[in-house]
C-alpha cells in the first residue's frame, strides 16, 4: 500500500502522529516554539473521528498532572511544551515515575536559563537526562533529528512508555520544531478498546474495583523508608534492563575516523555537514548522534576510544552538558572537548570544524 | 403499646475513646468506660442500655466506624 | 426486663459499616472529621452501586492515605492538583464516577488554579472539600480558612490580617461559574448534619454521573489536634467560632 507523504512542520507532525498512533489524550498548555501542537489538535478534532481528547489546560502544572490521572487509567496520554513550562512539570514527572505510570511528554526546547528565549536550544539536556526533577528517577529521552523522527519518535516513545511502565520525553528544539521537510506518515491505528487497557493493564490500572480483583491505587507516597528502598531498587533495576535493550545512535563514517564529534538533535545535522568539510581537508572525522540520550550510546563512545580515535568534540547548542556523558564513556582514553552556542544562537558547520581543528586536531 | 428498644455493639478495639458519640445519643445511654482498650483508650461503652432505642446516632457520628446498632420492635 | 432484650441477628440490624470501607483502622486522630466523612462517602458508594465505577483522588494532606480505607480504585495525587488529576481520569474515562477529597490548605491555597478551573470547565466531577481552617498534616500551620486571631503554629499570636491576609469562602467564590452545578457547605458535628451532609454528597455524585456539571461540597470540620482541644470540645468550638464565618447550607443548585 502506497504511505501517505506530506511537507509538514515539526510541531504539527507530533500532533498528526499522536492521533495515528492511537493516543487517547493529549492535555497542554500554549508556549512557544511549540504551540502548533494543540492549535493542530484543535483543527484536526480527533475527538470526532478517534475519540481523542484534547484540552487545554490551565497551566503546565494543570496539564502534566491531566496526563497523571488519565495515564493512571491505563490510557495513552501525552503532553508538549517548551524549557520554562518543562520546568513547570517537572514535580508531577517525579511523581509519575515513582507511580510507575507511562506517559509521553515532548520538550520542544528554547534558550534559557529563565523566560530566556524562543529560538532553538539544547540547553535542557540535564533536565531530561539527570532526571529533571527531585529523587532517583530517569526519563528515557529520545532526541529527533528531522521532521520524520518527530513523526516516528511518538510512536516509539508511547512503545517504551508502556513498555516499562515510565514516563518516555521527546528533547527535541525549536529548529525541528519550526521547520518543514517531508514525512512518511504511518496509518491510523486504533485506539485501544476499554477491554483490551483491562487485559493489558490488569495488574495496576484504575478500571474500577470489581469483585474479582483488589481495589487498584496509584500512589508514589511510603512511609517506610525501608520499603521505599526496595522501590527505588526495583526502578534501579527497570533503568538497568533499559539501559542494556534500548540505546539507540547513529553512526556517519565512524569506520576509519581519527576524530569523533558527537551531537544530538538538530545539531547533530549541523555536524554531519562538519564531518564532509572535514574529511574534503584531508581529515578522518566521524560523527556518533545519540539518538535516545537516556540511556546514553556509552558503550559505542568507549570501543571508539579503546579503537584508538585521537579526540572527541561533544558540539551542543549550551554550554557544555551532553560533553560530561562523552567523557565519562571515555574514560580518559583520549581528549574530549566541547564546543557550543547558547541562548538560542545556533552553530554553523564552520564553526564546529573551526572548533575541531583547534580544540582536538591541532590541539597541543 | 409497642416500644422500639436497641442496642449497639462496640469494636472496643477499633474505639479511639475520642467521645464524639457520647453528647450525639439522644437517650444519654452512652459514656466512656474507665477501662482503656489495646492502645489505651477509653472506649465508649452503654452506661444506660435500657435507654437506647436503636436510633444510630452514634454510629453515623463515629469516625472509626466502631458501633454496630441492632434494634427491635416489641408489641 | 429480659423480654425487652434486643437479639443480635441480622433482620434487628439497624446500622453496620460500609462493606466499601476496609478493616484498616484510619490514621486519623481520634474525633477527625475525615473518619466520619470517608463513612459517608462509602455509604453513598454502596447505595448507588457504584463501587466498579468509582475512582477517587486525594492529595497530599492527611487525608493522602484515603486510599487505604475504601474498597475502590483512588489515585493519589501531587498537593493541589486533585482537579487536574481527577479532570484527567473523568475525560477520557466519562463512564466513571470521579470525586475529589481535599483539604483547606490543598484546595484551596496550593490548588486553586487547579479547582477554580475545573470548575470553570464545568468538569463533571464531584468535589468534597473539608475546612477545618488548619494545615493537618504538617502539624497546624495556618491556612487560607483560618479565622481572625485563630492561633496556629505559624499565626502564635492568632491571624492578623495585617500580616496574613484574610481567611475566604471559596465555596462562595465558586459558586456563580456556570460550569458548577451545586455548592453547599454542611458539617459532621451532630447526627443531624451527618445526615444531610450525606445525602448533598450523594447529590454530588448523582449530579456527575448525569453530566450536570461540577458539584462541590463544603464540609465545615474539625481538627482537634491543631486546635489544641478534645474532640467534643472541637465541635463545640467549631459551631461557635466556625459555622457563623462558614454558614451552613446550600449556596447553589
Amino acid at each position: 500500500m502506497k504511505k501517505e507523504v506530506r511537507l509538514m512542520k515539526g510541531n504539527e507532525v507530533l500532533a498528526e502522529a499522536a492521533i495515528r498512533c492511537g493516543a487517547d489524550g493529549y492535555f497542554g498548555y500554549p508556549i512557544t516554539p511549540q504551540s502548533e501542537v494543540m492549535e493542530t489538535l484543535m483543527e484536526l478534532k480527533p475527538w470526532e473521528t478517534t475519540g481523542m481528547v484534547v484540552l487545554q489546560a490551565e497551566s503546565e502544572i494543570a496539564a502534566i498532572n491531566m496526563v497523571y490521572g488519565a495515564a493512571g487509567t491505563g490510557k495513552k496520554v501525552l503532553t508538549s511544551s517548551s524549557s520554562p513550562g518543562v520546568s513547570l512539570m517537572s514535580e508531577c514527572f517525579s511523581y509519575m515515575a515513582g507511580a510507575e505510570l507511562p506517559c509521553v511528554v515532548i520538550n520542544v526546547t528554547r534558550g534559557g536559563p529563565g523566560l530566556g528565549t524562543i529560538q532553538p536550544s539544547q540547553s535542557d539536556y540535564f533536565q531530561a537526562t539527570k532526571g529533571g526533577a527531585h529523587g532517583d528517577f530517569h526519563f528515557i529521552v529520545l532526541a529527533p533529528a528531522s521532521v520524520q523522527d518527530m513523526h516516528d519518535f511518538v510512536f516509539d516513545a508511547f512503545d517504551l512508555a508502556f513498555k516499562y511502565r515510565n514516563p518516555v520525553m521527546i528533547l527535541s528544539d525549536g529548529v525541528i520544531g519550526q521547520m518543514m521537510e517531508k514525512v512518511v506518515l504511518a496509518d491510523q491505528r486504533p485506539r485501544r478498546t476499554e477491554a483490551e487497557i483491562l487485559a493489558a493493564e490488569k495488574d495496576w490500572a484504575l478500571t474500577g474495583k470489581t469483585a474479582d480483583r483488589n481495589e487498584h491505587i496509584i500512589t508514589s507516597l511510603e512511609l517506610d523508608p525501608y520499603a521505599q528502598e526496595r522501590f527505588n531498587n526495583k526502578l534501579i533495576e527497570k533503568y538497568a534492563r533499559i539501559r542494556e535493550n534500548e540505546v539507540r545512535y547513529e553512526e556517519y563514517m565512524t569506520e576509519d575516523a581519527d576524530y569523533i564529534i558527537v551531537a544530538f538533535g538538530s545539531a547533530s545535522r549541523i555536524c554531519s555537514m562538519t564531518v564532509d568539510m572535514a574529511r574534503a581537508a584531508g581529515h578522518k572525522v566521524g560523527l556518533i548522534r545519540p539518538v535516545t540520550l537516556y540511556p546514553f550510546p556509552t558503550k559505542v563512545l568507549h570501543e571508539l576510544a579503546e579503537r584508538g580515535v585521537k579526540g572527541f568534540l561533544s558540539a551542543e547548542l549550551n554550554h557544555g552538558q551532553m560533553v560530561e556523558d562523552v567523557r565519562q564513556a571515555v574514560n580518559g582514553l583520549a581528549p574530549v572537548e566541547h564546543f557550543g552556542r547558547s541562548g538560542g544562537a545556533v552553530f554553523s558547520p564552520d564553526e564546529v570544524y573551526q572548533a575541531l581543528l583547534t580544540k582536538i586536531i591541532n590541539r597541543k | 403499646m409497642a416500644k422500639i428498644k436497641g442496642t449497639i455493639i462496640v469494636d472496643i478495639e477499633r474505639c479511639k475513646g475520642c467521645g464524639v458519640c457520647v453528647p450525639s445519643c439522644p437517650s444519654n445511654v452512652l459514656a466512656l468506660s474507665p477501662h482503656v482498650n489495646g492502645k489505651g483508650y477509653n472506649y465508649s461503652y452503654m452506661a444506660n442500655p435500657d435507654a437506647c432505642i436503636g436510633c444510630a446516632s452514634c454510629a453515623i457520628m463515629c469516625p472509626d466506624s466502631a458501633i454496630t446498632v441492632y434494634k427491635q420492635k416489641f408489641e | 426486663m429480659a423480654e425487652f432484650e434486643v437479639q443480635i441477628k441480622e433482620e434487628n440490624l439497624a446500622f453496620r459499616k460500609s462493606p466499601i470501607l476496609t478493616d484498616k483502622v484510619m490514621h486519623y486522630c481520634p474525633g477527625c472529621s475525615h473518619g466520619t466523612v470517608h463513612n459517608l462517602v462509602a455509604e453513598v458508594i454502596e447505595e448507588l452501586g457504584i463501587q466498579d465505577k468509582t475512582i477517587g483522588v486525594s492529595p497530599v494532606g492527611c487525608s493522602v492515605f484515603a486510599y487505604n480505607y475504601l474498597h475502590i480504585d483512588w489515585s493519589q495525587a501531587a498537593h493541589g492538583r486533585a482537579c487536574a488529576v481527577a479532570t484527567g481520569i473523568k475525560r477520557t474515562n466519562p463512564d466513571k464516577m470521579v470525586f475529589t477529597y481535599q483539604g483547606d490548605g490543598d484546595l484551596a491555597a496550593i490548588g486553586t488554579a487547579e479547582t477554580i478551573h475545573a470548575c470553570n470547565r464545568g468538569e463533571n466531577i464531584a468535589v468534597i472539600f473539608i475546612n477545618n481552617a488548619i494545615y493537618g498534616m504538617t502539624g497546624g500551620q495556618m491556612a487560607p480558612t483560618t479565622l481572625i486571631g485563630m492561633k496556629t503554629a505559624t499565626t502564635p499570636y492568632g491571624r492578623d490580617p495585617k500580616l496574613n491576609g484574610f481567611p475566604y469562602k471559596i465555596a462562595d467564590m465558586i459558586a456563580p461559574l456556570p460550569g458548577v452545578c451545586y455548592v453547599t457547605r454542611q458539617s459532621v458535628h451532630t447526627p443531624a448534619n451527618v445526615r444531610k451532609a450525606k445525602n448533598a454528597i450523594k447529590k454530588a455524585f448523582q449530579n456527575a454521573m448525569a453530566g450536570k456539571g461540577l458539584s462541590f461540597v463544603e464540609i465545615v470540620a474539625t481538627c482537634n489536634s491543631g486546635w489544641k482541644m478534645s474532640p467534643v470540645a472541637a465541635n463545640k468550638w467549631m459551631e461557635e467560632n466556625c459555622i457563623p464565618f462558614y454558614p451552613l447550607g446550600d449556596i447553589k443548585g
